[in-house]
C-alpha cells in the first residue's frame, strides 16, 4: 500500500513527529503555527497512544512541559510561532547549554510580510544564537521527512533542533510521501548523568563546553546532510544559494535544468565546504533565503577574498517581506509576462470583528465613556479585540506583545496618565498577563483592566482557552479586591451597565477589573454545527 | 496539464470547499498539486484567496507566479478585480456578481461589474440566484465551481465523485443539491462561450 496523504506544510510536521514517535506535543496556537498542534489532536494513532496534545498556557509553559517530558526519556515536539519564541526564549537558550535526553524538535513558523504577526523576525538567528542544528524544509515532504531526522538528531546529539518554516509553506497543500508505520514511543529513561540538567556556573559552564565541542560535529553533518545539495550550471557568471521554500521559486523560473550552479541549503549550520564549492565556481552569487539576510550575512563572512555577494542586505531583493517567483525573476533579470489590469478602483478588504461579536458591545461602552476623557488611554494586547484599533471603533492604541496591555497601563499610570485602561483576551491575559497584573496590584497602581472574556482563542481558530472558568479567581488570588472585580454578559441590552460601571471603576483610585464575557459567535456557531 | 487558478473571496465565504474538491478530483487522476490557503486575521471578513496549481509535471512554486495563472474563480465581484495581475492575457475571469459589502466604502456595484465586462475573457454569474433555482442558494460556491469547470481539464466524473464525497457527511439530499448547483453553473458557463 502507498501512503501518500494531502497534507498542509504544518500538518506534514505534525504527521512527522507522530510517526518518529513523540509522546507529547506542546504549543500555544498562533498564526501559522497552530494547525500542527491541531493535527495532532485529531490524529487517531496520536489519540491511541494517548499522546500529550492538550494546548499550554503559553510558549514558555509548554517548552519548558516539552522539556520535563525529554528528561524522562520520551520524544516531544514543540510549537508556536516566530514571536511565540521570544516568550520562550529563556529556557530556549538554555536547553541547548542542558541538551535534551529523548529527542526534541521546536518548530518555529515564521511570518515574513505580516500577515498576521507583529514582525517579521527570522527564527534561524535563535538557532544561530543557541548553536543549535536548524532545519528548513523547501516543501511539504521535506517537512515531514526532516521532522523524523530531526527527531533521530536530537537523540544521537543530546541537542534540540529546530525545524523553520514560514508561511507559504505552512499553509499550502501538497502530496506527501509517508513511513509504513509509526515509530514506537521511547520507554522512560532518566538521564545518564544526573547533572546534566544542573545550570550551575560550574556545570553549566561544563554543560556549554559539551556544546562547542559539538559544533563542528554539527557543521560536519550539514557537510553531508542529504537536504543540502550542489549542482552545476554553464553559466559561471552567477551562483545562486536558494534557502528553504526560497528553491523553488528559483526553479519555477527555471522548471528544467539552471544555467547557473546552485546550492539548496535546508539544514544549518551552514555548509562552509559546500558554498566554497559553489564560490570557486562562480563570479558572483545571488542569496535567495525567505525572512533576514542570514546567510548573506554569514557568506560575507567566508568569502573574504571579495566575490560580489547580491540579496536582500546588498539590495538586488527587497528587504523586507515574503520572497514570490516574480521576485526572484527580476532577481535574475528574466523577462516575464505580465498580468491583466483593472479599469476600476480597488478598495481594501481589513478584517474585521465578527458581526454579533461580544467585543463589538466592549467597544461601544468604552467609547462612550472615553469620550469624557480624550483619546490615547487605552492599551491593548494581541486577539481578535486587536481590530478595535480600525474604525469604525478607533478605540485602542496599542498592541505590542502579549500582555503588555496591562503593564503598559501601569507604567503610563506611574507616569500619571489617568484613566489609564487596558483591554485583553482571556487567552492572552493567562498567557502574559497575569504577572503584569500582581505587579499593577503590589503598586495599586490606577489603572482599569478590562479583560474581554470570549471564552476562546479565537483569532487562531477557537482553540480552549486555559483561562476558562478562572479568571475571577486568578484576578482575586492576585490580590484585586473583590469589590472591584466585575461581570456581565457582553450583550447590547447591558450597554448602559457597562458604561456605569466603567465609570464608577474610572473613579476607583487603584486596580480595578471589568469582565464582558460571551462565547465568541464563530465558536458557538462551530459547536451548533456538530 | 498545467492549470494555475487563483481563488478569491471574502474570509468566512468558504472558498476552501471549491479548492478541496478540485484538489480530490485532481488526486483522483494523480496529478501533482500545491493549494496555497489564506489563514489566521484576514480570515476574520477580509480579503482572502488561495493559490490552486495542478500539473501533470511536479510543481515548484506554492505562489502563481504574475501573468501565469488560466483562472481567476472569484467568488465576489470585487474580489474578482484584486488579483489579475495574476492573470495572463488569455486568462479568464469566472466571479460571482453578488457583492459581499462588510466595508463602507464598497464602489458602485455597477462600477465593479462594468469593469469586470471590461476584461477581454470573463463570466460573471449570480451565483445566489442560480443556486436558489437549483435549491439551496447556500450552494452558491458550487455553481462557481460548476462555472470554472468548462476551463479546468479535469474529467466532470472526477468532479462529481469530489463533490459527492465532500457533501456525503451531510446527507444524500445536500449531494443532490449542491451536485445541481454545480451543473446549473457549468451549463451557465457553456451558454455564456457559445454566445
Amino acid at each position: 500500500m502507498t501512503h501518500k496523504k494531502l497534507l498542509l506544510g504544518v500538518e506534514a510536521i505534525g504527521q512527522g513527529a507522530i510517526d518518529g514517535g513523540i509522546s507529547g506535543v506542546y504549543a500555544y496556537p498562533g498564526t501559522p503555527s497552530t494547525e500542527i498542534t491541531e493535527y495532532i489532536q485529531e490524529n487517531e494513532v496520536a489519540i491511541e497512544r494517548n499522546v500529550h496534545r492538550q494546548w499550554s498556557a503559553n510558549e514558555k509553559t509548554a517548552m519548558e512541559a516539552a522539556l520535563g517530558m525529554s528528561y524522562a526519556g520520551k520524544r516531544t515536539l514543540v510549537c508556536m510561532k516566530h514571536v511565540g519564541l521570544n516568550v520562550a526564549a529563556d529556557v530556549f537558550m538554555n536547553i541547548a547549554v542542558t541538551g535534551i535526553n529523548g529527542g526534541m524538535v521546536v518548530a518555529v513558523a515564521d511570518d515574513p510580510s505580516m500577515h498576521s504577526s507583529q514582525n517579521e523576525q527570522d527564527s534561524r538567528y535563535y538557532g544561530r544564537f543557541a548553536m543549535i542544528p536548524v532545519l528548513e524544509p523547501a516543501n511539504q515532504q521535506e517537512a515531514y521527512d526532516l521532522t523524523l531526522a530531526g527527531l533521530d538528531l536530537s537523540e544521537k546529539y543530546g541537542l534540540p533542533v529546530m525545524i523553520r518554516i514560514t508561511t507559504r509553506l505552512a499553509h499550502s497543500r501538497s502530496g506527501v510521501q509517508l513511513v509504513e508505520k509509526a515509530r514506537a514511543e521511547n520507554p522512560i529513561s532518566l538521564p545518564s548523568d544526573p547533572m546534566q540538567f544542573v545550570l550551575l556556573p560550574a556545570n553549566a559552564r561544563r554543560r556549554y563546553q559539551n556544546l562547542l565541542n559539538l559544533q563542528p560535529d554539527l557543521l560536519e553533518l550539514s557537510e553531508q546532510s542529504a537536504f543540502n545539495s550542489f549542482e552545476n550550471g554553464t553559466d559561471r557568471s552567477l551562483g545562486i544559494v536558494c534557502c528553504g521554500i526560497a528553491v523553488n521559486y528559483f526553479r519555477e523560473n527555471y522548471p528544467g535544468v539552471s544555467p547557473y550552479p546552485w546550492v539548496k541549503i535546508s539544514q544549518y549550520p551552514l555548509p562552509e565546504k559546500l558554498l566554497k564549492q559553489l564560490e570557486a565556481a562562480v563570479d558572483e552569487i545571488l542569496v535567495l533565503e525567505e525572512g533576514y539576510p542570514l546567510v548573506e550575512e554569514q557568506l560575507r563572512g567566508f568569502f573574504q577574498r571579495g566575490k560580489k555577494i547580491l540579496g536582500r542586505l546588498e539590495g538586488t531583493l527587497p528587504r523586507a517581506g515574503e520572497l514570490n517567483p516574480d521576485l526572484v525573476a527580476s532577481a535574475l533579470h528574466l523577462e516575464k509576462p505580465s498580468g491583466q489590469v483593472t479599469s476600476g478602483t480597488l478598495v481594501n478588504r481589513p478584517p474585521a470583528l465578527c458581526k454579533g461579536c461580544g467585543h463589538h458591545d466592549t467597544y461601544r461602552a468604552l467609547n462612550e465613556v472615553m469620550e469624557e476623557h480624550g483619546k490615547g488611554k487605552v492599551f491593548s494586547d494581541i486577539g481578535c479585540y486587536t481590530l478595535g484599533a480600525l474604525p469604525p471603533y478607533n478605540s485602542i492604541y496599542s498592541c505590542v506583545d502579549m500582555g503588555a496591555s496591562v503593564t503598559m497601563a501601569k507604567g503610563a499610570a506611574d507616569a500619571g496618565l489617568f484613566p489609564s485602561i487596558a483591554v485583553i483576551g482571556d487567552s492572552t491575559f493567562t498567557h502574559s498577563g497575569i504577572t503584569g497584573l500582581l505587579d499593577a496590584v503590589n503598586e495599586q497602581s490606577n489603572i482599569v483592566l478590562i479583560i474581554g472574556d470570549n471564552e476562546s482563542i479565537s483569532m487562531t481558530g477557537g482553540q480552549d482557552s486555559s483561562a476558562l472558568g478562572r479568571i475571577e479567581a486568578i484576578c482575586e488570588g492576585v490580590g484585586v479586591l473583590p469589590d472591584h472585580i466585575h461581570v456581565l454578559e457582553s450583550l447590547p441590552k447591558n450597554h448602559e451597565v457597562l458604561v456605569s460601571l466603567l465609570r464608577q471603576e474610572i473613579a476607583y483610585q487603584g486596580v480595578s477589573v471589568i469582565i464582558p464575557r460571551r462565547e465568541c459567535i464563530q465558536k458557538l456557531a462551530r459547536r451548533k454545527r456538530n | 496539464m498545467k492549470c494555475d487558478i487563483v481563488l478569491a473571496g471574502v474570509g468566512g465565504q468558504g472558498i476552501l470547499s471549491i479548492a478541496t474538491v478540485l484538489g480530490l478530483a485532481a488526486v483522483e487522476n494523480n496529478l501533482y498539486l500545491k493549494q496555497a490557503e489564506t489563514h489566521g486575521m484576514s480570515q476574520r471578513g477580509g480579503a482572502v484567496q488561495s493559490y490552486l496549481r495542478l500539473s501533470d509535471q511536479p510543481i515548484h512554486s506554492d505562489l502563481i507566479p504574475s501573468g501565469e495563472a488560466q483562472l481567476i474563480l472569484s467568488v465576489e465581484p470585487l474580489e474578482s478585480l484584486r488579483y489579475l495581475s495574476f492573470l495572463s492575457k488569455e486568462g479568464y475571469l469566472i466571479t460571482n456578481t453578488t457583492p459581499y459589502v462588510n466595508i463602507p466604502d464598497y464602489p458602485e456595484v455597477e462600477g465593479v461589474l462594468d469593469s469586470i465586462s471590461k476584461l477581454p475573457h470573463h463570466v460573471a454569474i449570480d451565483a445566489e440566484s442560480v443556486a436558489k433555482m437549483a435549491g439551496n442558494a447556500k450552494s452558491s460556491n458550487m455553481v462557481m465551481l460548476g462555472a470554472a469547470s468548462p476551463f479546468i481539464d479535469l474529467p466532470l466524473k472526477s468532479l462529481e465523485e469530489a463533490i459527492r464525497s465532500i457533501f456525503a457527511r451531510k446527507g444524500e439530499e445536500m449531494v443532490t443539491v449542491n451536485l445541481k448547483a454545480f451543473h446549473a453553473g457549468r451549463s451557465f458557463a457553456e451558454r455564456t462561450l457559445n454566445r
